[in-house]
């Protein structure tokens, strides 16, 4: 049986351009998966396709149950979409949005209402609800967006990079309304540039890069596959890096990186924090003084660079990209 | 993956028709919103027509020969259904950036995410443009009897066929809103749209009888003017507003303006309205 989002050999490409390469996808009722990849890897055109503003090519989407392709309207009362731009009328305020939006989802004239208001409460937004949205500050309007996804409560829920130019505060607020969803029982599909989001929201993350989906599985497991834990030992003295290396070669689980403008020494362990005491113990014996000594554990980046040979962010061009990729 | 069972109902709640009427209904209403907030967009649509009133009237009234009177008076009655129809035509602009601007600002994946009627969108628009088109062409009707235009003035006529007149009128703009819409779905900016939905309205407009004679043509180009659909309009109003200045070619549309009339709107309405709904089913913002 598969999940409330499934997906099998998409593939679309627009001219030369091959966007999406084959992308397989299986989200289990209730979950969260985390789509990541860099600008142009073929998260939007993913999000896009299951829920039917494009026609795949070739390939298989069911949402919620019901073939995409075959019956496009079925899927679209089932599902809520909050996109990469604040998709509302900027010249409504924020409860006209949230009506239309709900009448347009079938929903009766009053019962819409009624969910109007209650929205605007829980997305705190009461406060600016009858005035244009156009006066809202970026965060609002995302949260307005959100909101709107969220009218009918529907079962699937597809955010294409939610957070994307928005300060941290409401990055913060935004992942706890997130949160609270997924809370309930909702299964969303995330897109994000952002490595720290996809690990604090998602069950499980599909790495796509090129249109395709080049690995998936959980946070955890993902950075298993980049080598697990490491230790990282920083010497005093240059002299004792012979010793200090020697220490850690009975300790590692492989080969001893030693770096020696930096004095550094990393080998890979298993075993975590109770190890790290020991190889402190062991190395005081030995009369090696060290200036600092870490457990290391291989951040999404580390995952992204070993698996496509560049860091999640260099094909980006925006200024938040940039700033991702100096950290 | 064969064995997927699907466990929503997928037959689409209430029939199709009265589903399309009352999310087109929800869409004109959120324009007709955007318009009362956006109150410039109104006043500048009826500027322009209203210029076009007064200097037509004050500038050429007295040189052109209408029904072989050079009578500024005549010009005046006869001048006013051309202008009538021209800002009806006119409207189709703003319908065509409206839309691309919804393009452009990724409402449109909101929408065409929801499970609304297909042709809502566009239908809601175009609806909320005819009400626009209707408050300007009743400030122009009240600026032409300010400047003297007055019905009746070339025959008889009646309140009935005055109305029928307006009606037409609406319709054929109603009609070219749909190009507009076409326009602004092809172009997907919104300067584009306007300056894209403007040019063609030129010729269509001046290719015609609204403001000359089309008998002092030249033969090729009376023709096309006489069968141009903007003619059948013009010729259909100044008939049922008995007007001065009606075409006696025997071109078919000038001898059977209102059927023609009728006949155009409703071809151009559904050739470009069936263009326009592919379109915008198609279209990746």
């Amino acid at each position: 049986m598969p999940g409330a989002i499934y997906a099998e050999g998409l593939v679309k490409t627009f001219g030369d351009v091959r966007a999406l390469d084959g992308v397989d996808l299986d989200v289990p009722e209730g979950t969260v998966l985390g789509l990541l990849g860099p600008n142009g890897a073929g998260k939007t055109t993913t999000v896009r396709c299951l829920t039917t503003l494009l026609r795949p090519d070739s390939g298989k989407a069911v949402v919620a149950g019901v073939d995409v392709l075959r019956h496009p309207d079925a899927v679209r009362r089932s599902i809520g979409l909050s996109g990469q731009f604040a998709a509302v009328d900027e010249y409504l305020t924020g409860r006209e949005n949230l009506q239309m939006v709900g009448q347009l989802y079938q929903m009766k004239a009053k019962a819409a209402r009624t969910r109007a208001a209650e929205l605007l409460e829980q997305f705190n937004l009461a406060d600016a609800a009858d005035r244009p949205a156009k006066t809202y500050s970026g965060g609002m309007r995302r949260r307005l967006d959100l909101a709107a996804a969220l009218v009918v409560s529907p079962p699937v829920m597809f955010m294409d990079e939610p957070t994307t130019g928005l300060d941290p505060r409401n990055r913060q607020q935004l992942w706890e309304v997130i949160k609270r969803l997924v809370s309930g029982g909702t299964t969303l599909l995330l897109t994000t540039q952002y490595l720290e989001e996809a690990d604090h929201l998602a069950h499980d993350i599909a790495v796509v890069d090129h249109g395709k989906v080049i690995a998936k599985g959980t946070s955890d497991q993902l950075k298993a596959r980049t080598g697990g834990e490491r230790v990282e030992v920083v010497v005093h003295e240059r002299d004792h890096m012979a010793t200090a290396a020697e220490v850690l070669r009975g300790f590692g689980k492989g080969d001893t990186t030693v770096e020696d403008h930096t004095r550094k020494l990393t080998v890979p362990v298993t075993g975590g924090a109770k190890l790290l005491a020991e190889i402190i113990r062991e190395l005081d014996t030995r009369g090696i003084e060290i200036d600092d000594i870490g457990l290391r554990r291989p951040t999404l980046d580390d995952v992204f660079l070993s698996l496509t040979g560049h860091t999640a962010e260099t094909a980006g061009q925006d200024e938040d990209n940039g700033k991702e990729a100096v950290k | 993956m064969s064995a997927v069972t699907e466990t929503v109902p997928v037959a689409a709640p209430g029939n199709p028709l009265g589903r399309s009427v009352r999310d087109s209904l929800i869409v004109a209403k959120r324009n007709l919103i955007r318009m009362s907030r956006i109150p410039e967009v109104v006043i500048f649509g009826l500027i322009q027509p209203i210029m076009f009133v007064v200097l037509f009237t004050y500038v050429f009234g007295g040189s052109m020969k209408i029904g072989g009177s050079t009578s500024a008076i005549d010009y005046k009655n006869f001048l006013m259904a051309g202008i009538f129809a021209q800002t009806v035509t006119f409207a189709t602009a703003g319908s065509g950036a409206g839309i691309a601007d919804d393009m452009h600002k990724g409402l449109i994946d909101r929408f065409r995410s929801l499970p609304m009627a297909r042709g809502a969108v566009l239908t809601g628009r175009t609806l909320a443009d005819l009400v626009q088109t209707a408050f300007t062409l009743l400030i122009l009707a009240v600026v032409a009897l300010l400047v003297g235009w007055r019905v009746g003035s070339f025959g008889d006529t009646n309140a009935g066929k005055v109305l029928g007149a307006f009606g037409l009128l609406l319709l054929l703009g109603y009609a070219f809103t749909w190009i507009g819409a076409l326009i602004g779905l092809t172009v997907r900016t919104p300067e584009a749209a306007t300056s894209g939905g403007l040019v063609w309205l030129f010729p269509v407009t001046f290719l015609s009888n609204a403001f000359v004679d089309t008998g002092n043509m030249t033969p090729w180009l009376r023709h096309i003017a006489e069968w141009n659909p903007f003619s059948a309009t013009v010729q259909a109003t100044r008939v049922l507003f008995a007007n001065p200045g009606q075409s006696h070619s025997h071109a078919w549309p000038m001898e059977h303006p209102v059927l023609a009339s009728l006949m155009y709107s409703v071809l151009i309405i559904a050739v470009f309205r069936t263009l326009a709904v592919r379109k915008y089913r198609s279209a990746t913002a």
